[in-house]
């Protein structure tokens, strides 16, 4: 189980409690947290599921694959440093207090 | 936002999107979504797929577990049908004798497979259809254990998809195409033919241009034989017929809203009865990206659709405009498509086709209107950002020599100036 911190870009804040094994995405899915579409269903195919990492994070995020870079080629709002598909991130006790920030539109 | 609520008909993607942008945008009426299959909203696309080989469990296809619907208060009426729409008085009766009265209907019905026109066809067991949950446990049960000869016809998405997948699992396949290529009105030839050579690779053999004249059983009922033009005898133990889709518009229908091929709506994907909206795959809605009506069947069309029906209920009459995408999987080939192909008038293929990462970008009078990839998602993303904007991008600039698509993501109008 991890806590995960949704930030909206009205400035809402969504704190859930994910189980493992899950997602970043699936975890908003679960809990009615809105602002992430994954209209793929999680295979990294759309880049609907686009977050930005909070900037401070230190908590240890697998490496970004190559098809996963691909597809933040074509977010619908403007790709940073700090881009993920939350699609891509599994959630474990290790990214526990993870806080990402969603983008103002997926699509 | 008056006191009858909102009425949502199909609990599909479509339909559950519709909900969840309602609650999103604050909608505080009664909500609810009626389905006819027993189940909550899931996902469709791994019924193809990942579903028939076990790496996606039942429970993953949940598109919302059922403490969303509590929280955000859509009453979720499953297994029942809707039977009859009173527009007079903006009742919806369902089969179960309820009657649900609505300010605003959406009608998101789906479509159902087409049936094969030939004997034997309806009579004979062991002769499937892939659409909904059921369907696919059905298979998947028939798909384990020992190899088993399994004729798809038509070599559709869901019958390609399928044949894959039942490969993977051992099967011997072959597929029966009565187009003479594969996905003929979906893809480009160049996409197609890339298509079938994957799945004559993979040991899948598929005959185009044949048309299944028959199905013969066992004296117990069973499918033993796919019978095809010229008498040819293909013997079957499984038979999965995908010969695409008809849209569920009977309700529509016999509310006397305009129908054909589809439920008519416009721009904003209101009916000709102004509460009452239809959207995904029962949907035929003027799209600026083909200029003219189309009906679309894929997850990003009813997802999409369903915040500006949402919009809509709310009083944010915006029109639907998102850019078309779909995506398929087949074997090692992540196929995606941007944007509608039909219609180009010209193709230009970049990328390594050889080594199975390449795009074939089509425009139609000079100016781009789609692009098919395989393993190219940044070639997809991007296509997608630049039909949305409408950049423009030419086919000259696509043959030109070290043409990569990334280089224009970054800042697309300064790049594309042709100056």
């Amino acid at each position: 189980m991890a806590k995960i911190t949704y930030k909206h870009p009205s400035g809402t804040v969504t704190i859930v409690d994910v189980e493992a094994p899950n997602t970043v995405m699936r975890g908003a899915k679960l809990n009615g947290v809105e602002g992430i579409e994954a209209q793929c269903g999680g295979s990294a195919q759309c880049g609907t599921c686009h977050v930005y990492v909070d900037e401070a994070n230190e908590l240890p995020l697998p490496e970004m694959d190559s098809v996963e870079d691909d597809v933040l080629y074509g977010t619908a709002c403007e790709r940073t440093e700090h881009s993920r598909l939350s699609c891509q991130l599994p959630v474990t006790e290790a990214i526990d207090g993870l806080v990402v920030h969603l983008p103002e539109a997926q699509s | 936002m008056g006191p009858r609520g909102v009425v949502v008909i199909g609990a599909g993607q479509g339909g559950l999107d519709t909900a969840a942008a309602l609650r999103g945008r604050g909608y505080r009426g009664r909500l609810t979504l009626v389905g006819d299959e027993p189940v909550l909203p899931y996902q469709r696309p791994p019924l193809s797929k990942g579903f028939l080989t076990g790496d996606t469990a039942a429970g993953d296809l949940e598109l919302r577990p059922r403490a969303f619907f509590a929280a955000q208060d859509v009453e979720v009426v499953s297994g029942t049908r809707a039977a009859k729409i009173d527009r007079e008085r903006r009742t919806v009766l369902l089969e179960t004798g309820t009657t649900l009265p609505y300010d605003s209907l959406v009608l998101a019905t789906g479509a159902r497979p087409r049936t094969l026109p030939v004997p034997g066809a309806v009579s004979l067991s062991g002769v499937l259809t892939l659409r909904g949950l059921a369907d696919a446990e059905d298979l998947r049960k028939r798909l384990t254990g020992p190899p088993r000869r399994l004729v798809v016809i038509g070599a559709g998405f869901i019958g390609l998809e399928l044949a894959a997948t039942a490969r993977k699992l051992g099967h011997e396949v072959t597929v029966v195409e009565a187009q003479s290529r594969a996905l003929a009105r979906a893809l480009t030839p160049t996409m197609s033919s890339r298509l079938v050579a994957r799945h004559a690779e993979a040991g899948v053999r598929i005959l185009l241009s044949r048309e299944v004249t028959a199905l013969w059983g066992s004296a117990a009922g069973r499918v033993e034989v796919v019978e095809l033009d010229g008498a040819e005898r293909i013997p079957a133990d499984l038979v999965v017929v995908g010969i695409g889709v008809l849209p569920n518009t009977e309700l529509a229908t016999l509310a006397e809203l305009q129908v054909g091929d589809g439920i008519v709506v416009d721009a904003q994907l209101r009916t000709d009865d102004p509460d009452i909206y239809a959207l995904g795959d029962c949907a035929r809605f003027p799209s600026p990206h083909a200029g003219r009506h189309v009906r679309l069947e894929s997850v990003q069309n009813a997802s999409d659709q369903a915040k500006v029906v949402a919009a809509g209920i709310c009083g944010d009459r915006v029109p639907y405009t998102a850019v078309p995408w779909f995506w398929s999987e087949q074997y090692d080939m992540r196929l995606q498509i941007a944007g509608l192909t039909a219609g180009h008038d010209e193709t230009v293929l970049a990328g390594d086709p050889e080594g199975g990462r390449f795009s074939v970008f089509c425009f139609r009078d000079g100016r781009l209107t789609g692009v098919e990839s395989v393993n190219r998602p940044a070639d997809h993303g991007i296509a997608r950002r630049l039909l949305a904007s409408g950049t423009e991008l030419t086919a000259d600039d696509v043959r030109r020599p070290g043409f990569d698509l990334k280089t224009l993501a970054r800042r697309p109008q300064e790049r594309l100036t042709h100056a």
